[in-house]
């Protein structure tokens, strides 16, 4: 395989490429999916390619296929070179990245129990049960169990001399809920809702999360939440979860905190950001409390790897120091905007896609209070969990978040479940408002592999840790 | 380049070592290319080569998947065994009677050589003449364009074998100024017909009558929506109501409502992939022919497209709307197709004493898939209509609203339809007027 790699850049530099890297993957993958007692998906997958970056004449080229042959790598390295010469037709001035170490090294993420040595008996009993549990709670609708585990191995070569080899295992699972009435549908989700939770681990991962232990609590509050009431309309005190607050650490700071994307890269499709490079340093992200970080290095976690998709060591630095905006994440090409050198965060979706800028895991810091302690403070306000849906504008400030369940506080105290919560914000204004933020105890980190980035559209799988935390002045019962 | 002899090859190889009951091949090979420009300059180029190979094996009525892109006959082989004790592991689904047996299909390929021998030269050159436009209005442009192509076979062990080519070229740019920004699109077969110069044009002029957009409070208003944002609205209405799934499921807005009506007469909506201003292939993903399917008509619900499972539980035919297995989801149209009206952009401008238009919408997700809860953002050119003229740009706007209510509202609707990228394939929509559209946040630009 290093014989092919290294063919790959020979080919691209005697083309004219003064840069050029090859990235060789194999992805292994199996998920299940039981829903309403049928087994709706059992399936395997192999898929396995490469992906040449280059550049020549000043300019950027990438072709990626599926044929890892001689013959093919040398027509795909001759491509991606014609391709950037394609590219420095229209181009201002010549691409340069920041210096990179060179490094030889291999790495294999942690696994105790390998999930495709687990028999598939006992994969589809785990889920079985959880999911017979549901589907036998008077009242479910749509009762469903999922558990996805993938292996990579990646071979990644630079023509300034890197070789690396990682290999990466990821299990996820979760189960779902889905009780409807008439016109009203609403849903449970555990541990998290759009497929679960999910980490750089193994088959343990999945075993950690006891999906049959939750399957009755999830089954009876979808049901429940049929005849709670409305959740109430207008300005007050929320506190959310963590598994709605990593989406809102996604949404409202890991995105905008992209350098290509700052940089207008992503213009066209997602949109720029609000957090502009005369912002650095000087905006007041969040209230004093709020500290965020990247740490691509969390034992386990999902965004979590030991080298980028540039051959970059993986990084934890911060991103909101003090409530202060501190930092961006960047790559080889973007870093010397900021004088500095990439922390990176480049990542593809597979082989036939070009690096981007991508989060690693971005992490809301735990802070000094406690789910209860937060309750106690507040005198009329809701407690929201799990997400259901999500949409911000295209710099990132303006959002809206649903989630599935809710609960009223009322003077310190927990009350009734309420139903079709939604909350809306601007993020900086959110962030400031924020003035309280559960401890370690309470502090975890959740995956998220569902997100969206780039043309032609790339998935990746990062995470946020996060504790429950308390936000004051919140627009919450939009639309009602 | 394009090898439809070697997706024939590897379907034969699969159906011909199957040991399952029954057995179903999907297999495809492409080659896509797309070119990113940002500030004014390419910064993104890139080209895929990829074939795949996904197998649905039977058992009894137990059924496996395995997929792979590794195409040479010991992998093929190997997958098929894979797929079939998958099967044999796993508990019978006694809902399932039988793969789709083969019925006749049109034959048509959708495919321009123009499109399939486009190069990054050529990409290139016509990115620049877009660029030239932006730089001429003190414009900065971002955007994609893309070309390639598609061969799709499917095969089974009852008789199913059929093969298509479907290639399609795209071009979209945002324009941007200091304050304001304009959108531009196009997708077709033959990337000849995309026309750079029009689409160019169009966003830089949103972009500049949307300079220095003025606030506007949130509320009920009237509001203009062009073709790009109904694309968008009626795409989520179809993925959550228009598949038999989703209505076998209760899931459905269909749901007890189909011969009622359950939005303005006139509103029609249906499926169709040979129709001139879609890209459809003419077989679904179980190789089924596609059939036309009406969803609403003049207002009225008349009913959801169905795959083989889905059409077996009813006792009716599949409607060739299968998606590929394993699939959640259930059937889903690709080939929307939202009936025109008599009006215009322009009357409807023209027409309305105050009113919001709408180039497009950001990020809009459902809430609630029953009540059709929409929220999303406006974005790239957004407008204060007044005493039937344009009168400013104004800043963006959050909206919440149930679509059905919406689409209930309808004042009017264009005879001039686009065709936009859907969620799932493509959608051909006029622009429409309607009224007390509910906005329930703003931001700052
Ligand atoms: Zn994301």
């Amino acid at each position: 395989m290093k014989e092919l790699a290294f063919l790959a850049l020979d080919v691209a530099k005697a083309y004219g490429a003064t840069y050029a890297d090859i990235r060789i993957i194999e992805r292994q993958n199996e998920a299940i999916i039981i829903k309403n007692g049928r087994v709706e998906e059992l399936g395997a997958s192999t898929n396995y390619g490469f992906g040449i970056r280059v550049i020549a004449d000043g300019a950027w080229g990438f072709a990626g296929s599926f044929l890892v042959e001689r013959g093919e790598i040398e027509r795909i390295a001759r491509l991606a070179v014609e391709t950037a010469k394609a590219s420095a037709l229209i181009k201002h001035k010549n691409v340069t990245l920041a210096p990179a170490p060179i490094i030889t090294d291999s790495f294999t993420s942690p696994v105790q129990k390998d999930p495709f040595d687990v028999a598939l008996q006992d994969k589809l009993a785990v889920l079985s049960r959880a999911e017979e549990v549901i589907r036998k709670t008077p009242g479910v609708s749509i009762a469903s169990a999922s558990m996805e585990m993938a292996r990579h191995k990646k071979i990644f070569a630079s023509l300034e001399g890197s070789y690396i080899e990682q290999e990466m295992t990821e299990c996820g699972a979760g189960i779902h809920a889905i009780a409807i009435s008439g016109n009203d549908i609403q849903e449970r989700s555990y541990p998290n809702s759009h497929g679960g939770d999910s980490a750089t681990a193994g088959y343990e991962f999945i075993e950690s999360l006891m999906l049959g232990e939750h399957a009755a609590q999830i089954a009876e509050e979808a049901v429940q939440l049929l005849t709670a009431k409305e959740c109430p309309s207008g300005e007050m005190t929320i506190i959310l979860d963590g598994s709605q607050l990593a989406l809102q650490v996604h949404e409202s700071c890991g995105h905008p905190v992209e350098l290509d994307r700052v940089l207008g890269m992503e213009a066209s499709f997602a949109g720029t950001s609000f957090l502009t490079l005369d912002k650095l340093d000087k905006l007041r992200y969040g209230s004093p409390i709020v500290n965020i970080n990247a740490d691509a290095t969390i034992p386990g976690a999902l965004g979590t790897f030991a080298y980028d998709d540039e051959g970059i060591p993986a990084q934890r630095f911060d991103i909101v120091k003090d409530g202060m905006f501190k930092g961006y994440l960047t790559s080889r090409e973007t870093a010397p905007i900021l004088e500095q050198t990439s922390n990176g965060c480049m990542r593809a979706d597979g082989w036939g896609r070009l690096p981007l800028i991508r989060m690693t895991n971005i992490n809301l810091l735990p802070g000094n209070s406690s789910l209860a302690e937060m309750i106690d403070g507040v005198k009329d306000g809701v407690y929201l969990s799990t997400n259901r849906s999500w949409s911000i504008d295209d710099k990132r400030l303006n959002f809206q978040f649903a989630t599935e369940i809710g609960w009223e506080i009322k003077n310190g105290k927990l009350g009734a479940v309420i139903k079709n919560p939604n909350y809306t914000g601007l993020t900086p204004e959110f962030w400031n408002s924020c003035d309280a933020i559960a401890g370690q105890d309470e502090w975890r980190v959740w995956g998220l592999a569902n997100c969206g980035k780039g043309e032609p559209m790339q998935v990746a799988h990062v995470a946020h840790g996060a504790a429950p935390a308390r936000f004051r002045n919140v627009k919450v019962g939009v639309g009602r | 380049m394009i090898d439809v002899k070697r997706i024939e090859e590897v379907m034969r190889i699969a159906v011909e070592h199957s040991s399952a009951d029954q057995l179903e091949v999907l297999a495809s090979a492409k080659e896509t290319a797309l070119t990113r420009f940002s500030n004014n300059h390419i910064h993104q180029n890139v080209s895929e080569t990829n074939m795949g190979l996904s197998i649905r094996a039977a058992v009894g009525q137990r059924l496996g998947y395995a997929s792979t892109n590794r195409l040479d006959a010991d992998s093929v082989k190997a997958m098929v065994d894979r797929a079939t004790e998958m099967a044999a592991h796993r508990p019978p689904d006694d809902r399932f009677t039988s793969l789709p047996s083969p019925k006749a299909t049109r034959k048509r390929d959708l495919v321009a050589l123009s499109t399939v021998d486009c190069s990054p030269e050529r990409r290139a050159r016509q990115v620049e003449q877009l660029i030239r436009i932006a730089e001429a209005g003190e414009l900065t442009a971002a955007g994609a364009f893309s070309t390639g192509y598609n061969i799709i076979g499917i095969a089974n062990t009852l008789g199913v074998l059929a093969t298509t080519v479907v290639s399609d070229a795209s071009l979209k740019t945002v324009m941007m100024a200091e304050t304001s920004s304009g959108y531009g699109s196009a997708i077709a077969v033959d990337v000849d017909d995309i026309d750079v110069e029009k689409i160019a044009s169009e966003a830089a002029e949103k972009a500049r009558i949307s300079i220095d957009p003025i606030d506007i409070e949130p509320g009920p208003y009237t509001v203009i929506l062009e073709p790009d944002a109904v694309a968008d609205m009626v795409s989520f209405m179809a993925f959550a109501g228009f598949g038999a799934l989703s209505l076998q499921e209760g899931r459905s807005f269909m749901k007890e409502r189909l011969g009622q009506e359950i939005v303005s007469p006139l509103i029609s909506i249906w499926d169709d992939a040979f129709d001139d201003h879609t890209i459809g292939l003419p077989f679904d993903f179980e190789g089924v022919p596609k059939q036309k399917v009406s969803f609403i008509e003049n207002g009225v619900a008349k009913g959801v497209c169905y795959d083989t499972y889905t059409a077996a539980k009813e006792g009716v035919e599949s409607t060739g709307h299968g998606l590929p297995a394993p699939n959640i989801h259930g059937p889903l149209p690709l080939n929307l197709i939202v009936g025109a009206g008599n009006s215009s952009l322009n009357d409807m401008v023209n027409g309305s004493e105050r009113a919001i238009l709408v180039t497009r919408f950001h990020y809009t997700n459902l809430e609630d898939p029953i009540k059709t809860t929409l929220t999303g953002m406006t974005r790239d050119g957004t407008f204060l209509i007044e005493n039937g003229e344009i009168r400013s740009g104004i800043k963006n706007l959050r909206f919440t609203q149930s679509i059905l209510e919406a689409l209930s509202r309808v004042e009017q609707v264009s005879n001039e339809r686009q065709m936009k990228d859907a969620f799932l394939g493509t959608i051909y929509v006029p622009a429409l007027k309607i009224r007390e559209f509910n906005f329930t946040g703003a931001t700052q630009f």
